[in-house]
Formats: C-alpha cells, structure tokens, sequence
C-alpha cells in the first residue's frame, strides 16, 4: 500500500461515519430544558415551604448534586445521558456525575489513594478553570467598575 | 529479502480450545456457539480487573479439560490482555504452575500468542503450547477512556471492548484444526489518533499484512473459505475492502470481521462493532474453531489486529500505529472422517 499517510487520514475521515450532530443537539436542548425545570419545581416548592430564599438558592444546586450523585450510584445517570448528551453535562448535574462515577470506580483502590485521588480525575480541570476564569473576570470587573462602565 | 511468511514445518494441532464470554457477547448472534458466558459480568469477583483474570482461568481450565490435559503436560503458556503489566493475563493463570511468557499485542494478542504458541510447538522446542487473551469492558473502560457510570456520549466510529477470554491448545500430536502458516505483522501507523476510531488506525496494518501474505504465498483470497480480522469493526472493514481491492486483491466474498460478527448491530448498541483481545480472541475460540471441526470452513486466515497505543500517548498527542499477525488455520481432515477430538 503506498497510500501517504496524509492522503490516508483525509480518506479515513471522509467514510467516517459522523455524530448526528443535530439531534444531539436537540437533545442536548430538551434534556437540559428539562433538568433546568426540574429545578425550578424544587426552587418553588422550598420556597412555599416557607424557607428562605437565601437558602433556597444553595438548596436547590445540592438537590440536583444529590439527585445526580444518587442516579450516578444506581447506574441511571449514564444511560440517560447517552441520549441527553450535554444536556446531563453542562448542568450541575454532569459536575455531580464526573465527580461520584470515579469515586465509585476507585472503591477497590482503597480511600486515599483510590476514591480521594481519583474523585477529581474528570472535576479537576473543570474546578481549575473555572476558578481561573473568574479571577480574570473579577479584574475585568474591578477595572470596568472602576471606570464606571459597570 | 525478510523472511515473513513461515510455513511451519511440522504444523501443530489446536487440541482444543475454550471461550468464555459476558452477558451481552452471549445476547449476540454467535452466543450459543461460546463455551460459558457469566450473567454477571463480575463473574464472581469483586473487581472488574479480577473479573477479567477469572475470565482467563476458566477459560484455560475449560481448554484443558476439553484436551483431557493437565496442567503438567503444558510446556508453555503464551498470553495476554490490554490492561497495565498485564496483570489479567499473570493474575488469571497464577494457579497454574506452568511456564508463563506474557504478552501485548494490544488487541492482535489473540493471532500473537497463537503464532508463538503454534512456532515454538512447530520447531520442536516444547510438545505442548496454550495461546490465551482477555479483554474485559469495564476493565478496559476504566483505563482507556472514562469511569463506568460516568454519563457521556461515543462518537459512531467507537467501538465496544468485548467481555470475553479465549484460550487454545496447540499440540505436535493429536487431532484438530492445524496452524500450517503464520506472518508475523510489521506495525503501520499513518498518522490517525482519534482513540475513537480504531479501525481506522488499525486497517493499514490488516491490509499491509495481507498484501505481503498474498504476494508471499501465491494465492487468492477466494482461497480460503474465510479472512477474519480481528476488530476492525465496521470502520476498518470497509477500509480494508477499499484498500485490498486497490491492490488488486478483492475480499468482498471471504472477508469478515470478528467485530462485527459478536454483536449484532443493529439490536445491540455497540456502535462500529466489538473490539479488545477477547473479541477476536473469544470468536477464534469458540465459533471459529466449531466451524473448523465440523468441517464447515477448511481453511482460514485469521489475522489479529491491534492499536499499538495508552492512554498517556494518546494525550500527548502521538498517532496510534496499527500492528496485525497473521494465521492461517486449516482443518485437519482426520477429524472430519473419525469424528475425533473436543466434543462440547
């Protein structure tokens, strides 16, 4: 075969069969629409309970983190996000997931070294850049606020 | 000029030969023709990695006992499996005192170890070889791409790692399919390193591998009453067909693909179709070898295939290079006339 391994990596690409990128995307749409209602639900129901909106706002993320570490551990979470893609991902939910499935899968590994090192495998980046973005935002704000745009 | 296809002297005999599978490979079309599947994943164990070396012991004690052996009468074990030191592989046959050479050839374990097994009894250095491979889905999920119930999508040209472990047993003497010719793979890479496209990385190797098998040894694929890839899947099949039928050489009426024969595609998920040693490995053993013996197919190349790869190369961003071995597999006709050999 003297195909080169350009012309090769052009030609597999072209025959690969490609994600249906639409219908993920709607998906993606739908299931987080949906989780994002769920929520809400959670939000109105504290709130009738006569609990304070202060608290209401942490409670509701810890419901969703609870639920998805809970669907995580009985072996749901993935089979619904299979379909529902980033619409599991990007809510709080997904953070929840990334955290529990490796913590889950490094019980046998013993609990520092396993479930403690392993719990940020998939978080840790997440958790790192994110923090990095909001300290660049935050002096993008002083600066904005202190020339009196924002 | 190299020296790449042997044909082996003496060609030894496969004895027997054993395959032990998951619950989902047992669901698929070649189910009822594997030795023993476990609808428990774990087979028993606490952990997807001791899983998987249960896998391996079962699946050679089955061998064994299918040969009437013991463990004594085996001079040599070649195996191996895709996960770190091979530990599947060390792990899963440490209950036999039987001298162990461990081996990875990615997923061409399968065709590697049976070419080692089937030359070392072809030139008469031991009388009596096992060639045995695992791979196990969670196993290999857990050290190649994510945590098991961490919820995230495949792309359609991912492939499936197979929960399954074969075993076999190459003889100087006896009755059963003979290894009559091996060519040792050369490792091709042609820049691909999507980790989720396999086939793709594994194809130029396949097809390397044939062509240098056609060009050595005069003759056609209609030849064989079948060509069996080990897990180019759906992707690296049709590659494949492309390719050989580019250089000069059409496979369209033997070529099949281990991958693609496990599962069926389209009621089980598995996207571009099985992978990982025990898919070939598992395929060979068990289906491939019935066929064998019942005199069904007469002759056969199966070549393994397998991405020469870990995680941390994959990250750093170096391409996959592709490696397949390649075995021919011919009935031995004294079988057929006296009906002699394994029964199952």
């Amino acid at each position: 075969m003297n195909l080169d391994a350009r012309t090769y990596q052009m030609y597999a690409k072209s025959r690969s069969k490609k994600s249906p990128v639409f219908v993920d995307c709607l998906c993606a749409f739908l299931a987080g629409g949906v989780i994002c209602c769920i929520a809400e639900c959670f939000y109105r129901v504290y709130l009738h309970l006569h609990i304070p909106e202060n608290n209401v706002r942490i409670l509701v993320p810890v419901t969703m983190i609870v639920t998805a570490a809970l669907l995580t551990g009985i072996g749901v979470f993935d089979k619904i996000a299979k379909r529902a893609g980033a619409g599991t991902l990007v809510p709080i939910t997904g953070f929840a997931n990334a955290v529990v499935s490796p913590a889950i899968d490094s019980r046998a590994e013993g609990f520092i070294l396993g479930v403690g090192a392993r719990m940020f495998v998939i978080a840790g980046p997440v958790i790192v850049y994110g923090t990095l973005a909001s300290v660049v935002w935050g002096v993008i704000y002083y600066f904005l606020h202190k020339g009196g745009i924002m | 000029m190299q020296k790449s296809l042997i044909r082996i002297p003496n060609p030894p005999h496969i004895l027997s030969s054993a395959a032990v599978v998951g619950q989902k490979e047992a669901e698929g079309p070649l189910g009822a023709a594997f030795d023993l599947h476990s609808a428990d994943d774990r087979f028993g164990m606490d952990t997807w990695e001791k899983a998987e070396s249960e896998m391996q012991r079962i699946a050679f004690g089955v061998m064994l006992k299918k040969a009437g052996l013991r463990e004594e009468n085996v001079d040599a074990i070649f195996a191996g499996d895709l996960l770190n030191q091979c530990t599947g592989s060390s792990f899963g046959l440490l209950d036999y005192r039987i001298p162990y050479f461990g081996l990875y050839g990615a997923c061409s374990t399968m065709a590697e170890s049976m070419t080692l097994a089937a030359l070392t009894v072809g030139y008469g250095i031991f009388g009596v070889t096992a060639a045995v491979c695992s791979s196990h889905f969670c196993s290999a999920e857990r050290q190649f791409r994510f945590p098991i119930e961490y919820g995230g999508q495949r792309p359609p040209t991912a492939q499936w790692t197979v929960t399954g472990a074969g075993a076999a047993l190459l003889s100087a003497e006896g009755v059963g399919p003979y290894v009559t010719e091996v060519l040792p793979g050369i490792s091709v890479e042609k820049g691909i390193s999507d980790a989720n496209n396999m086939g793709a990385a594994m194809a130029p190797a396949a097809v390397d591998t044939l062509t240098r098998y056609f060009a050595a040894s005069g003759r056609k694929p209609d030849d064989f009453d079948a060509i069996l890839t080990g897990d180019l899947g759906a992707e690296g099949h049709g590659i494949t067909l492309d390719l050989m039928r580019t250089n000069g050489y059409d496979l369209s009426r033997v070529y099949q693909d281990c991958g693609l024969m496990i599962y069926s595609s389209s009621a089980q998920d598995v996207h571009a179709g099985g992978s990982g040693c025990g898919c070939s490995g598992s395929v060979i053993c068990g289906p491939v070898m019935k066929r064998l013996r019942s005199g069904e197919w007469r002759d056969i190349l199966f070549i393994g295939t397998g991405a020469l790869m870990s995680p941390g190369s994959v990250r750093q961003g170096l391409p996959i290079a592709g490696i397949a071995h390649l075995v021919r597999i011919t009935a031995d006709p004294a079988e057929q006339k006296t009906g002699e050999g394994e029964t199952v």
